[in-house]
């Protein structure tokens, strides 16, 4: 334990030096202008500044990546409650209760509900986090590539099984992910494979970044606008010292079970991988929502319901960090995006981490305590300003989005080739966004093949070709199983639901 | 949406089938001492892909998912209009890059959205899409050292001009 406490005061001290304390004011407040745009998340600010980071040092270089994620989380609320748009979808579930609180004409409460829920989300997500990190990662070491692979199996399980999306278009897109992963060159034999057309820009494999700026900088912007008519309304929200320190106390009144709620639950499905912080915040809602004593005044414009998915969405976001950094599986698309950052900069994420790079990883934890802190700064000292920001004409907002898309583009591989990928792609999410196809569980997936197929073929090639290697093996086995129980939930609870209501009906028929 | 839920998964159908198709270009099948070849893994993810999209019709045919119940088509007039303008000007904007540069397509690009879409107002317009492809320029090429495409040898001068001014 002291040994926790010496390595966390080390981080701390080397994340609030001169140059990283000022990447993550920097970060912080990018983030939350990123965050609370509409069209743009977390995703989209890592990805899109992520070349950005090869100036500093890796350890600087993902700090200040995370406190953009940070920065963002809080944001997020923003466009939610006052635009009634989510910034990103990880605030999809705070527009439930903080679009009507804002159309009450009480804006203000909900963002520092918001704000107040988000700090202590990520305060409790800290804590968990330094305390079962190194726990975590001890029993990473153990992991070979059965076990790595049982790993992704349970990240693409989460996504079908908690997602709530359509079961064969979640994992349709999961799939496409895989096979877009798989464009380039076959590892093992060597030979260009799944070359379309045979144009060579394929054969350096597709990056995902142009699948993720192509999805959320066009594909979502497309769709916005398309959903929006172009027309976004804005309300009013004054702001007096006063009055804010008299809406934190209500909003912590009657918002405390769902922060709480919130910041557990958030970050033990930001933990799972795949699941992260848009799951998550989801969940935290519900079960506010189910606890609650009065659920009615839920999506009514009920606190609560704000502080459950912000408190959940923050802390959801350290949580995915955990098996990033520990087992190097993302929990999120944005952790995804870090990861592949990571590997960038040459750092290998996994297990040996902890031990290989301890300044890099006390460095990044102690920076979330920073982050988080300066966020919810930062975050109360500019709501008056975001609002005033989000009144800017979506056109201004918009062409920058796809200037920022286009450029970002190019920068990920130096290749016009990918910026028409990048296009073919956005249309392509515009469409599928429209029927309804989740996407986030493709870039999850392009991110995870090329860990995922390796693994899968090393595994089969240990056990001769045996499947079974993924059961019986102790650690693999269980994880595995739980995979397909994940898989094969919503089978159950539609089997539940048909005799519940099957029984509903004999016992009305009596 | 019901139909355009149905030609997608149709779409979405001959497409796994032809990446099943590309995929047997590798070795496919399980080789003894050398584990699955190299175009198993793809192979078969497109075969769970068809199978997918096979549900997905099958939901649209029963309408169970929400778009198979929505009346409302796939692109309304304002969606054709939107996709037309926003989704053209991007197409635009990635076509001119290779002929006037990242830099002057950006302006031509910020100059339609804003100018003509935005409809703001001159002064605004010309000063956003001067001053962004301008501070972009010294972000990319000085700062980060990262070289953005610089269009047909014509505009050479100019961007020797520019060079002058970071080195």
């Amino acid at each position: 334990m002291m040994e926790v406490l010496g390595n966390l005061g080390d981080g701390v001290l080397l994340s609030i030096q001169p140059l990283n304390l000022m990447l993550i004011l920097i970060g912080v407040t990018l983030g939350l202008f990123i965050g609370a745009m509409p069209g743009l998340g977390s995703v989209n600010g890592v990805a899109i500044l992520l070349p950005i980071t090869f100036l500093v040092p890796p350890g600087s270089a993902i700090i200040f990546l995370a406190a953009i994620y940070y920065g963002a989380m809080y944001g997020g609320a923003i466009s939610s409650i006052t635009l009634g748009i989510p910034g990103a979808s990880t605030a999809v579930a705070t527009t439930f209760d903080g679009r009507p609180l804002a159309m009450q004409g009480r804006a203000r409460l909900a963002l520092v509900t918001a704000a107040i829920a988000s700090f202590i989300g990520g305060t409790v997500a800290n804590v968990l986090f330094t305390g079962f990190a190194p726990l975590l990662a001890s029993v990473a070491l153990s992991f070979g590539p059965p076990e790595i692979f049982a790993l992704m199996l349970l990240a693409f399980a989460t996504f079908v099984g908690l997602g709530g999306d359509d079961i064969p278009k979640t994992v349709f897109s999961i799939c496409v992910g895989l096979v877009l992963a798989s464009v380039g060159f076959d590892e093992i034999s060597g030979e260009p494979r799944l070359i379309f057309g045979g144009i060579t820009g394929f054969l350096h494999g597709i990056n995902f970044l142009v699948l993720a700026i192509g999805v959320y900088g066009i594909g979502e912007m497309l769709w916005t606008i398309d959903s929006t008519r172009g027309k976004i309304t804005t309300t009013e929200a004054e702001m007096t010292v006063k009055g804010t320190i008299d809406d934190a106390k209500e909003g912590m009144r009657r918002g405390w079970k769902g922060t709480a709620i919130g910041s557990f639950l958030g970050f033990f499905v930001g933990i799972l991988p795949a699941a992260g912080a848009t799951p998550g915040s989801l969940m935290a809602y519900g079960v506010s929502k189910m606890v609650s004593k009065k659920p009615k005044e839920f999506g009514k414009g009920h606190p609560g319901g704000v502080a459950a998915p912000e408190a959940a969405n923050n802390s959801a976001s350290t949580g995915a960090m955990l098996p990033m950094l520990t087992l190097g599986i993302p929990g999120s698309p944005t952790t995804a995006i870090l990861l592949g950052g990571m590997v960038i900069w040459g750092l290998t994420p996994g297990p040996r981490l902890f031990t290989d790079q301890p300044e890099f990883v006390w460095g990044l934890i102690g920076s979330f305590y920073v982050s988080n802190i300066a966020a919810v700064v930062v975050n109360l000292a500019f709501i008056p300003m975001f609002i005033a920001m989000l009144r800017m004409p979506f056109t201004l907002l918009a062409s920058m989005i796809f200037v920022l898309s286009v450029v970002g583009g190019y920068a990920a591989t130096n290749d016009m080739h990918d910026v028409w990928l990048m296009l073919g792609f956005g249309l392509a999410a515009y469409f599928l966004r429209k029927l309804d196809y989740p996407l986030a569980p493709a870039v999850l997936a392009i991110v995870l093949g090329p860990i995922a197929e390796p693994t899968l073929r090393q595994s089969l090639l240990l056990s001769s070709g045996d499947a079974t290697i993924f059961l019986t093996r102790p650690i693999a086995g269980p994880i595995t199983v739980i995979a397909l129980i994940l898989i094969l939930l919503p089978l159950f609870k539609k089997i539940w639901d048909r005799a519940r209501r099957r029984n509903k009906a004999v016992a009305q028929g009596n | 949406m019901r139909r355009a839920e149905l030609i997608t998964a149709g779409v979405l159908a001959l497409f796994s089938i032809y990446l099943m198709w590309k995929s047997t270009e590798l070795d496919i099948g399980y080789t003894r001492g050398e584990g699955p070849g190299g175009g198993a893994w793809p192979f078969w993810l497109a075969g769970i892909m068809l199978i997918c999209t096979g549900f997905i019709a099958f939901n649209a045919l029963k309408r169970r998912s929400p778009p198979s119940q929505s009346e409302e088509p796939l692109l309304d007039r304002y969606g054709k209009k939107m996709l037309l303008l926003v989704g053209g000007g991007i197409f635009g904007f990635i076509a001119l890059i290779d002929i006037i540069s990242m830099y002057g397509a950006m302006f031509v690009f910020l100059v339609y959205y804003l100018g003509f879409l935005g409809r703001h107002s001159w002064r605004l317009t010309m000063t956003i899409s001067i001053l962004a492809p301008i501070v972009f320029f010294f972000f990319f090429e000085a700062l980060m050292r990262i070289t953005l495409p610089k269009g047909m040898p014509f505009l050479e001068p100019v961007f020797n001009f520019m060079n002058t001014i970071i080195y």
